[in-house]
């Protein structure tokens, strides 16, 4: 560009982007704002490459490094007079809602054709028969509430920092959503079902377990909202609030996992069925995995996080 | 196991070929890893694990680079030794026994403390991944164990009028076979010393144990289940307090039919 005769050469950074595994070079760029943020970057990548939309793109400085973030600033970097990103296919990716709404919904269906047991899944004496179990009755209206709700959190109520996720999990994901709801829903319908040993004492109990938990996990998702204004990615250390459900983040960096945890503690309970306990103990184990890595991650974020608090269980775990 | 990578079959009918896989090195894992953990780790709520695929490939390039210490050599050592003169007894006793008996009939009986013993201390390797000082995954390594296990123990151990049968025979040659290689293998490999001979036959010799394996090991499970269906045996019935149940003749045709997919993921590997 002539600016009053004279090239401006220092106008803009160079950007070369080379495959990560093969080091070859993938595309180059000429004249980018050095305020260019990976997001920019990334669009103008996607330009040359278009079967490479930026949701699939990893770019790092490092071939085996980390991923850089979408709000990372080019000029920030520490690279030199032309900038060399390599790139890693993150393969297809699909969106955490569409995930989230089909590993939500299926379940909640499957468990009503094992409830209205419809044909083909229990004996033909049976089809569309009801069971005679109040405890029955109250498993399915908790186990859809449940899915009810997730669904709705999903669509009103979380924030998420990530777009997108690979899209093989949403094979694993609906697998073992659905797969244990089909699992449990089999035999806590089952015409030759047996309710709890300790009869409505138990029932009551686990019920009381469960909404409380609920009750529970719905407080912190809105907590966990309300931390985050919409569409920004900023991450801050939550506190309880004046909802009492909240007073457990004095205790545990994961309320939310410590009471879904409650949750199907209390419907296991409640329904006394030993797959249930098993997808329960599954999904304990998920969560502390995941719990434990939110703990590090805000540990190593934030210098004075409050020293109480564990990740999942308080004082434990 | 030996310090050099595990070649990643998976599954039961892998049983022969896990050990007898050739370990290309390196260890051919992409970021598409087993284990739910990776995956469902994907699916968390706040994303802080977006890169939990990256993550764990990382974790695997560094622990392939990672210095045995002194201990673990001598341990690992001891272990694979110990492991082949295990396998190699077994390997005389079979033989032994069918030249003075010119049967196979009773050869399962007479042999089976041995097999018992040596299969089951197999299960320090899923220690030995847990801690460390072997890079394979502990998935890997707890999958390939447990299908042996299954086979000894759930199996041939549990279901007496089988173990007469020839396929018995037909696994036990396979997987003995395949043991010694693999154990001599990491034990020179950690001495230092790797000879030819035990190298090629590492990488060659799964071309036909593998097949007669799990040949043997399907034979098996097919044999048993008339013995399964008519004693209810391993399974729990409704109506009961848990309301679980369990039917074990079921559970032995998926194991079966298991098998197709799990070769075809363990070969692919190996390839």
């Amino acid at each position: 560009r002539l600016r009053g005769g004279v090239w401006n050469q220092e106008k803009g950074d160079k950007v070369e982007i080379l495959d990560a595994k093969t080091r070859e070079k993938l595309c180059f760029l000429d004249k980018v704002e050095p305020q260019a943020t990976i997001a920019e970057i990334k669009n103008l990548f996607t330009k040359t490459h278009p079967q490479w939309y930026p949701a699939r793109q990893s770019l790092r400085l490092d071939p085996k490094g980390k991923s850089l973030k979408d709000e990372d600033v080019l000029q920030k970097l520490p690279v030199g007079t032309t900038a060399t990103l390599y790139f890693r296919d993150l393969g297809a990716q699909i969106s955490w809602v569409t995930v989230f709404l089909t590993e939500y919904a299926g379940p909640l269906f499957i468990y009503l054709l094992f409830y209205f047991r419809v044909p083909f899944i229990y004996g033909h004496k049976y089809d569309f028969t009801s069971s005679r179990h109040t405890v029955v009755h109250l498993a399915c209206i908790c186990h859809s509430f449940h899915y009810i709700k997730r669904l709705l959190e999903t669509l009103f109520v979380h924030r998420f920092s990530h777009g997108t996720m690979p899209l093989r999990n949403i094979f694993k994901n609906c697998t073992y959503y659905w797969g244990f709801a089909a699992w449990m829903a089999y035999y806590i319908n089952h015409p030759l079902y047996t309710p709890p040993t300790y009869g409505a004492q138990q029932v009551k109990l686990a019920l009381a377990i469960f909404v409380i938990c609920q009750l529970g996990n719905f407080s912190i998702h809105m907590a966990l909202r309300d931390l985050r204004p919409a569409g920004s990615k900023t991450r801050k250390i939550p506190y309880p609030t004046k909802n009492p459900f909240t007073w457990l983040f004095l205790l545990v960096s994961c309320p939310n996992y410590t009471y879904e945890v409650g949750s199907w503690i209390g419907f296991a309970i409640m329904t006394q069925c030993l797959p249930v306990a098993l997808f329960s103990l599954v999904g304990f184990t998920q969560m502390t995995i995941w719990a434990k890595g939110k703990h590090r991650s805000y540990l190593k974020e934030f210098r004075d996080y409050p020293p109480l608090r564990m990740p999942i269980i308080p004082f434990l775990l | 196991m030996g310090r050099l990578t595990e070649a990643a079959a998976a599954g039961g009918g892998a049983s022969a070929a896990r050990s007898a896989g050739p370990p290309p090195a390196p260890l051919p894992l992409s970021s598409t890893s087993p284990g739910c953990a990776a995956a469902m780790a994907s699916s968390e709520e706040d994303g802080t694990n977006g890169g939990a695929s990256e993550a764990s490939e990382e974790r695997e390039a560094v622990g392939k680079r990672r210095r045995l210490g002194l201990l673990a050599t001598i341990w690992l050592t001891f272990y694979n030794i110990a492991m082949t003169a295990g396998w190699l007894v077994l390997a005389i006793a079979m033989v032994r026994f069918y030249m003075e008996k010119g049967t196979h009939k009773g050869l399962y009986k007479s042999i089976q403390k041995t097999l018992k013993f040596f299969q089951t201390f197999a299960l320090l390797e899923i220690v030995h991944c847990l801690i460390g000082i072997v890079p394979t995954s502990v998935l890997v390594a707890g999958v390939q164990v447990s299908s042996r296990i299954f086979m000894v123990w759930l199996v041939t151990h549990s279901i007496k009028p089988i173990q007469n049968e020839e396929s018995v025979v037909l696994f036990l040659v396979a997987w003995t076979v395949t043991e010694i290689t693999r154990y001599s293998f990491y034990t020179f490999s950690l001495l230092d010393h790797l000879p030819y001979f035990i190298k090629w036959a590492r990488y060659n010799f799964f071309i036909i144990l593998y097949p007669v394996g799990v040949a043997g090991e399907l034979l098996t499970i097919y044999a048993a289940l008339p013995y399964v269906k008519k004693t209810g045996m391993f399974s729990i019935r409704l109506p009961n307090k848990y309301n679980v149940s369990f039917d074990y003749y079921y559970f032995l045709l998926i194991t079966m039919a298991s098998y197709i997919p799990c070769e075809y993921v363990s070969v692919s590997t190996l390839m």
